[in-house]
């Protein structure tokens, strides 16, 4: 039994032109991804804006509608179900949002942005709710008195705390996790990080982690998928794509983090360069002859390579 | 070897006036900055970096603003200039470069007039001067097609082309020294590269004096000559880039450095500063700012009034607090609740 | 361009087709029919030639054939025919939409020579005391209703001081086409529009001066300062051209929202204007006169707000039509 598993997933977006709007092309947002995840482990899906990352985590929610593909989620095809169906899947799988300033209605008491969720899922009385939203606050370590604030009285770092309440209240099995710590700073980020890494022992939780920041997916994620241009062009354990990175976007996108070590800056650059340049020279050898990213194929059991 | 600082900033403080009361983001900030130096000013969100910025070129907004001590620009205090006079030295001796290259461009202006503007205002040139010079100054930073960008406007620009062009128009007068505010924060890591590169090959032929303000230590290891770290308003520590990667003093710096998620090493868990940075309104105005985040450290390892100390030679540290700094163990973190 | 002019029109025939039957159903279900008001007139006519008489117009007929009938007519060009005053409908408008034009362009033009100053003191120099005033003028004119308002500028102005005349659009004294009787003309305008003017301000000068305090702190102003350009440049150049975007793409609007003002305007004023027809018309259960206005106030609506979307398109480069 697979846990997640996206099979040749396509999301077109349509472009209209001439006189009546009709479709005249597609952006290919995500363009033949396949990847599947295991239950437990965290798997970091990394690219640049507009690579479709973050389309792929929103397909997966149901937030966006496939053009194309299959998406099975406990060997069950999500991407067949009538909408009423899906919904009793959508508790199994939450979603956390990249700005805790704007995932969170600023009108709304902490209560009832975390008891949302629950009240479109589960009937229960007003106590019973209060009762359940005090123990996930207290889980995600806010004190259970802070059902009556609002966001604004809460720090970047706790805010996306609550945004991480509102996903745990319906105890779910997979969340997607789209830059959640994109917007706070380092010391924040390091609270939300070490937080998430907590709560998925305790919870036995599987984690689709979307980020542009290879430094926090080396830390969190056990596999790493990198995409761009909506074709994934690389999939390997972390290590594999560390260490012995194959394709060369890859290797771009490697080099191009800043070292921390600024003793090396001068042959960092240089390697930079190098590889910059074997991408334009070599273009050929990593893209079809349209420019097109090839299939994967695998190059060991755990590692593939979008190579011809 | 008492050659006068391009730029010398002594005593600075930047105070915002809320509700009729001012609170001082920059406190008593003094820094020097050399031609042909790249300064670093590192620090979390709130702690006066961009304050600093913008009061340096004096940006900030005037109505709710107040500026004492000096900034001396070539000898030159540009504090007690009028505005006028100050507009002599902006664009044209001192450039900036903006976070955000999506709004730091005029949505209605071309291109080229957004350049030729910086130009009008401290050069004395032809319109066709000004546009060979605009074309030149595009293919300096790269951009691929001049004479088709210098007739586009911004939204037809991607990110790191609209930066790309932020930056022509900063050095379109040729400064001797630029502030450059987060300049690839908001772009992805490979432009980024793009960009910290262009800078760095652009400061070395020019022999520009940058104060690069960030968050990002990658960045900084990347660029810097010098580093300033910066804390609820105040520098805590300071000190060239390699003395600062390789001998973090201050308990600021130290966390800092163990709380990043960095791509070279993985240990399991992050360090996690206590607490949260103080507001302006509620910064602790006595004492070392940083002691209520490190609440393990006993309180006579701090300085009553902590000044910066010269722990070795241009390397300077806030506070005695650095000497008896460890850490949280594990019976620290528990009683402190450090998650 | 042109495409999406012409395509903005075809939506815009659905629309006027439903406002079309819209107001022909609200005609219909009135009390009395484009007779009554010219029976009104007259009481002894006899009941048997009035239902003959409604025979004969087709007035009988089932709501859906009169629709077809005058529709079909309208679009050809047949405005159809004035009951109660016996004359084509085309004659009772010609004379008035010169009127209404006029006073509406005078209106239109006074709103922003009073509006775009104003907006920008207020924006240039926020909580100050002008800046104070300036809003709560904008609060007030708000708040007030037109018909009070233009009242009380007719007793003052009018009557009391005697500045300006009272009703009508010309002085009948005056030679047509001469000098003398374009200044009557002018003088006639004035008041009405004065007033109308003054309350249409609100939106623009709000609008303005907010737009203005939001782009004074955005960053590429910050940018013009760093250039080292100076103030009186940062504001001309950068912060009001950016901030009357927005205003401009309202003209259109304003457009609409002054016509809908010139019922209650020309009623005061006694201007015979398209105003004052449509409330005389109602009033004389002259349908056919008001659903022809009606149509007419759709279609300049319709009109107004594409107006609005081309003028932004030509002034903002990032908004491109095709």
């Amino acid at each position: 039994m697979t846990f997640l598993k996206v099979e040749n997933l396509k999301v077109y977006y349509p472009v209209r032109g001439g006189f009546f709007r009709r479709v005249i092309d597609h952006v290919k947002a995500v363009d033949d991804i396949t990847f599947e995840l295991k239950e437990g482990e965290t798997y970091g899906l990394v690219g640049e804006s507009g690579c479709g990352k973050t389309t792929t985590g929103r397909t997966i929610i149901g937030l966006n509608r496939p053009t194309a593909g299959k998406i099975f989620f406990n060997d069950i095809e999500l991407t067949k179900l009538k909408r009423r169906d899906f919904y009793q899947y959508r508790k199994d799988i939450q979603m956390i949002f990249q700005d805790p300033y704007s995932s969170l209605n600023p009108r709304k008491r902490v209560l009832d942005i975390i008891a949302e969720p629950i009240r479109n899922f589960e009937k229960l009385s007003p106590n019973e709710e209060k009762t359940k939203v005090m123990d996930v606050l207290e889980k995600v370590g806010l004190s259970p008195e802070s059902i009556y604030k609002y966001p604004h009285e809460f720090s970047g770092g706790q805010r996306q705390r609550i945004g991480i309440a509102r996903a745990l209240t319906l105890n779910p099995k997979l969340i997607i996790a789209d830059e959640p710590v994109s917007a706070l700073d380092v010391s924040v980020q390091a609270q939300v990080l070490n937080f998430m890494k907590d709560i998925q022992k305790e919870f036995n939780l599987t984690y689709l982690f979307i980020s542009h920041d290879l430094g926090i997916i080396r830390h969190m994620c056990d596999r790493i998928g990198i995409m761009y241009r909506g074709r994934l062009v690389e999939e390997g354990t972390k290590d594999e794509i560390f260490e012995y990175p194959q394709h060369i976007y890859t290797k771009r996108l490697l080099s191009s983090i800043p070292q921390m070590n600024p003793e090396e800056r001068i042959q960092h650059t240089a390697f930079r360069r190098k590889v910059n340049e074997e991408f334009k020279n070599n273009y050929d050898k990593y893209f079809d002859a349209e420019g097109k990213i090839f299939d994967l194929k695998p190059i060991s059991e755990t590692h593939s390579v979008a190579l011809p | 070897m008492t050659k006068q600082p391009l730029l010398q900033i002594k005593n600075l403080t930047t105070s915002f006036r809320i509700h009729d009361e001012y609170y001082a983001a920059v406190d008593n900030v003094s820094l020097n900055v050399n031609e042909n130096e790249v300064l670093a000013i590192v620090g979390e969100s709130g702690c006066g970096k961009s304050a600093l910025a913008l009061s340096i070129m004096r940006l900030h907004n005037e109505l709710n603003t107040k500026l004492e001590g000096e900034v001396n620009f070539k000898g030159q205090n540009l504090l007690t200039l009028s505005t006028a006079e100050m507009n002599r030295y902006r664009g044209n001796e001192m450039g900036m470069i903006f976070q955000d290259p999506l709004t730091a461009l005029n949505p209605l202006m071309r291109i080229g007039q957004q350049i030729e503007e910086a130009m009008k205002n401290h050069l004395n040139l032809s319109d066709a001067e000004m546009k060979a010079r605009s074309l030149e100054l595009l293919k300096k930073v790269g951009i691929p097609n001049p004479e088709r960008t210098y007739l586009q406007f911004p939204h037809e620009l991607s990110g790191g082309m609209r930066q790309r062009v932020v930056i022509a128009i900063a050095i379109a007068c040729e400064p001797k020294f630029l502030i450059a505010d987060e300049p690839t924060t908001a772009l992805d890591v490979t432009i980024q590269a793009q960009i910290l590169d262009l800078m760095r090959e652009l400061q070395k032929q020019m022999k520009t004096g940058i104060i690069l303000i960030t968050h990002d230590l990658g960045v900084v290891a990347e660029m810097a000559d010098r580093v300033a770290v910066m804390y609820a308003g105040e520098i805590v520590e300071i000190a060239d880039v390699y003395t600062l990667f390789s001998n973090p003093l201050h308990p600021y710096t130290r966390s800092l450095f163990n709380s990043i998620p960095s791509a070279a090493e993985g240990s399991d868990r992050l360090h996690v500063i206590q607490g949260i940075v103080p507001s302006l309104k509620n910064l602790p105005r006595t004492g070392c700012r940083f002691a209520s985040r490190i609440p393990w450290i006993k309180e006579s390892a701090h300085e009553i009034n902590p000044t910066l100390h010269e722990v070795e030679k241009n390397h300077w540290v806030r506070c005695t607090c650095y000497q008896d700094f460890h850490f949280p163990d594990d019976t620290e973190a528990v009683k402190y609740d450090i998650s | 361009m042109l495409k999406f002019i012409i395509r903005r029109s075809l939506i815009a025939i659905p629309q006027l087709f439903l406002l079309s039957v819209l107001i022909f159903l609200l005609a219909q279900a009135m009390p009395g029919d484009a007779l009554s008001g010219k029976f009104i007139n007259s009481p002894n006519l006899d009941p048997a030639y009035q239902s003959e008489l409604r025979d004969k117009l087709g007035l009988n007929d089932p709501w859906h054939e009169q629709y077809v009938r005058w529709i079909g007519n309208l679009v050809q060009g047949e405005l159809g025919m004035s009951y109660v005053h016996n004359v084509k409908v085309e004659t009772m408008l010609e004379s008035r939409i010169a009127n209404t034009f006029w006073l509406g362009l005078a209106t239109l033009i006074l709103t922003y020579l009073i509006a775009v100053p104003l907006g920008v003191i207020a924006g240039r120099l926020p909580d100050t005391n002008m800046d104070k005033f300036i809003v709560t003028y904008s609060y007030v004119s708000f708040s007030i209703p037109i018909f009070v308002f233009a009242l009380i500028m007719l007793y003052i102005f009018g009557f009391t001081l005697d500045w300006f005349p009272t009703g009508g659009s010309v002085d009948v004294r005056t030679e047509p086409g001469s000098w003398d009787w374009y200044v009557s003309k002018l003088h006639h305008l004035l008041l009405p529009a004065l007033s109308s003017a003054l309350l249409a301000t609100t939106s623009t000068i709000q609008y303005l001066r907010n737009e203005i305090i939001d782009t004074k702190l955005k960053d590429f102003v910050k940018t013009a300062r760093a250039k080292g350009t100076p103030e009186r440049k940062v504001y001309t150049r950068h912060i009001f051209r950016n901030s009357l975007l927005p205003v401009a793409a309202f003209l259109g609007y304003d457009i609409v929202y002054i016509l809908s003002g010139s019922i209650f305007i020309e009623q005061i004023f006694s201007y015979p204007g398209l105003g004052q027809l449509f409330v005389d018309s109602i009033q004389q259960r002259d349908f056919a006169v008001v659903n022809v206005l009606v149509m007419l106030f759709g279609v300049l609506s319709i009109l107004g707000t594409l107006l609005s979307d081309i003028i932004l398109s030509i002034v903002d480069p990032r908004i491109r039509i095709d």
